[in-house]
């Protein structure tokens, strides 16, 4: 097993009755709401959490990409990333990663995950989300009906960029480059590990298996609910005969981890409260632009993680149903052993990432929550998959 | 009952699902969003007097290859394209919301083939003092208050209606969507995709068609399409943005008075 550390970077400071005064945590989410002065601190301070997880022995530390939004303050994970690579020296630095049909060119993408590359030696893991539909369509204005064709045309062009031995051509459709030829090139060779985070859309599974990606599943809906994602993911690569190594598959949880089942909700209840109800609290109109998703994945059922539905489910919750149907795992370190390894099993997922910073958790809390796990739970996984190789983990991280 | 055919045009790769009905002088429509079914009462009016033609727009309601079509440019010249093989030389060219948008960029790329132009609530301009409202991604709710005048209207509730059994929801919802989309690719973020430039090449005798409550497209926008269409007329009617819903009789009746 691979374990990550993963940081969303939210605003901790949202008032209270947020939810019922504004329509939307994204896209037109008022600024009159930040502090930077507040935010200033919040960057040190989830930067100290992602460096303490090195020390604490997390394999990986994780961070992303988002706009327009309280939920998570990271427009640019590049810049999160490169302050990581001076301040860490063995964990995979996981970039998940650069929503490559907003670069114009996409070139950007393939420069600046060279230069991750060679500042971390070797850590990179470059990952390409499609965005969601609240980042990419509203907040950066994208087309939805182009939004995947962007994206497609984008990959072939940076991993072009970073494998073709010379100087080349690039005519696309939205990018035309004469002289495609970035300086620097990454250390990992042929290219960094990619790792594609998907929401469930049915073509995500194909391309990501056929191109021998590892596929991500963000899910906030936990594993219970994941299963049915992942169970479609592993069909795809069923069919297509590809090897069914668990390391092709990476799987988001929240994790909150206390001495007793008892003390885990007293400790985190109200901060896992806070990232339902508030991080989450996206409007109907912003969750998905026409045209967002594909007649296929409509037609296949799969529904978004936010918006009006969605919101029906959330608001119906309180600490007792985000643990009993999985959302969140928390509990005493044997409780969450075991719904960890059942997670892990279940799904089959060689990179699990765990969320420990969730919501609105401050920092001594977050440190808890992660020594915590790093000791009493981390080391009774890390042997779940004996036998298979992780062909997908950067060549110089620990 | 209108006859419903398939006309493909490039070999296929797009191909429009035509309902037409009536005897007279051509005219052709073109929908818009929020319209479902592809054919009204106010159609069936013009088709009184009119041989009324409906295209579908590509990716919605049975027409096919959005996906082929690049951009504004491209969809005018499948138009002319679709034009030519119904054998239209030209025609009064009608149009609503977005599909007033698509029929004034054809009468201006192709002036020849528009006869007459009636634009009802076109989109198409922006003007930051007041914004069209951005109905393509409003809820089902809040979307009622929005379209119609009086959302207890008769006509507002016969739209709102979705089927009760599940797999016809679930359809008639996807259906929605998909329809949105098609005509979302042409003008998101903003409808606002340089039509000025091009309005001056309009010679068709042209009538701009509001709706004095429409919520969606606001009045200043009706002045300004009048100022930059030359000889333009305009008609205020009661009723709101779905005016021609709301009341058929009296825009087809201004419809066919201007064309007449």
């Amino acid at each position: 097993m691979k374990i990550c550390f993963f940081h969303l970077m939210p605003y901790r400071f949202l008032p209270e009755d947020f939810e019922a005064r504004y329509r939307s945590v994204w896209v037109d989410v008022p600024h009159s709401l930040y502090d930077p002065e507040k935010a200033s601190g919040l960057y040190h301070e989830y930067l100290d959490e992602l460096e303490y997880a090195e020390q604490a022995g997390f394999d990986g530390l994780c961070v992303n990409e988002h706009h327009n939004n309280a939920y998570g303050l990271m427009p640019s994970p590049n810049l999160m990333a490169a302050t990581l690579t001076r301040r860490t020296s063995r964990a995979a630095i996981v970039v998940l990663g650069n929503s490559l049909a907003a670069y114009n060119p996409p070139l950007r993408v393939a420069e600046e995950f060279a230069m991750l590359d060679l500042l971390s030696r070797g850590r990179l893991v470059a990952g390409f989300p499609v965005g969601t539909s609240m980042d990419m369509n509203f907040g950066y204005g994208i087309n939805p009906a182009t939004l995947r064709e962007r994206y497609y045309e984008a990959h072939d062009l940076v991993m072009q960029a970073w494998t073709r031995p010379d100087v080349f051509s690039f005519n696309g459709k939205y990018t035309q480059i004469r002289y495609a030829n970035i300086w620097p090139q990454p250390v990992q060779k042929p290219h960094p590990p990619v790792w594609i985070p998907g929401g469930g859309s049915v073509e995500t599974w194909e391309w990501t298996a056929q191109l021998d990606y590892v596929y991500c599943y963000l899910s906030y809906f936990g594993y219970k609910r994941g299963k049915a994602t992942m169970d479609g993911f592993w069909d795809v690569v069923g069919r297509l005969g590809v090897e069914d190594n668990p390391y092709r598959a990476g799987f988001l949880q929240l994790v909150c981890v206390a001495d007793t089942d008892a003390e885990a909700e007293r400790l985190y209840a109200e901060h896992v409260h806070y990232f339902y109800q508030k991080c989450l609290h996206v409007w109907e109109g912003f969750a998905e632009a026409p045209g967002y998703r594909s007649l296929k994945t409509m037609q296949a059922g799969i529904r978004p993680q936010v918006g009006a539905e969605a919101r029906k489910i959330r608001q119906s919750l309180d600490w007792g149903k985000y643990v009993d149907a999985g959302y969140v795992i928390a509990g005493s370190p044997q409780t969450v052993r075991q719904q960890l390894t059942e997670c892990i099993r279940s799904l089959r997922v060689g990179h699990l990432m765990v969320l420990l910073q969730i919501g609105s958790m401050p920092k001594d809390l977050t440190l808890h929550n992660t020594a915590l796990f790093a000791r009493e739970v981390l080391p009774h996984v890390r042997d779940l998959w004996p036998g298979y190789k992780d062909r997908w983990w950067p060549s110089h991280a620990g | 009952m209108p006859a419903d055919r398939l006309v493909p045009i490039r070999d296929g790769a797009v191909t429009f699902r035509v309902l037409s009905a009536g005897r007279g002088a051509p005219l052709v429509y073109f929908h818009s969003f929020h319209e479902r079914g592809g054919w009204s009462d106010f159609l069936e009016r013009l088709a009184a007097r009119h041989t009324v033609y409906a295209p579908q727009h590509p990716g919605a309601a049975g027409s096919t290859g959005v996906e082929t079509l690049d951009d504004l440019l491209d969809l005018t010249l499948a138009y002319d394209e679709l034009l030519e093989a119904l054998g239209i030389e030209g025609a009064a060219l009608v149009g609503h919301f977005f599909g007033a948008m698509v029929a004034a960029e054809v009468a201006a790329v192709f002036p020849h083939r528009a006869r007459g132009l009636v634009l009802v609530s076109p989109l198409g301009l922006w003007r930051d003092d007041a914004p069209v409202a951005d109905v393509v991604i409003l809820p089902h709710d809040d979307l009622m208050s929005v379209l119609w005048a009086d959302p207890g209207s008769e006509a507002a509730r016969r739209w709102s209606t979705l089927p009760e059994n599940d797999a016809e929801n679930v359809a008639a919802q996807i259906e929605s969507v998909q329809r949105r989309a098609a005509m979302a690719k042409f003008v998101w973020p903003i409808p606002d995709k340089g039509i000025r430039k091009r309005l001056h090449r309009i010679t068709a005798p042209t009538l701009i068609l509001w709706g004095d409550a429409d919520r969606v497209n606001p009045l200043p926008y009706a002045d300004e399409w009048q100022r930059r269409i030359k000889g333009a007329a305009l008609s205020v009617l009661g009723g709101g943005h779905m005016v021609i819903h709301e009341a058929p009789d009296a825009a087809a009746s201004a419809v066919e008075e201007f064309l007449r």
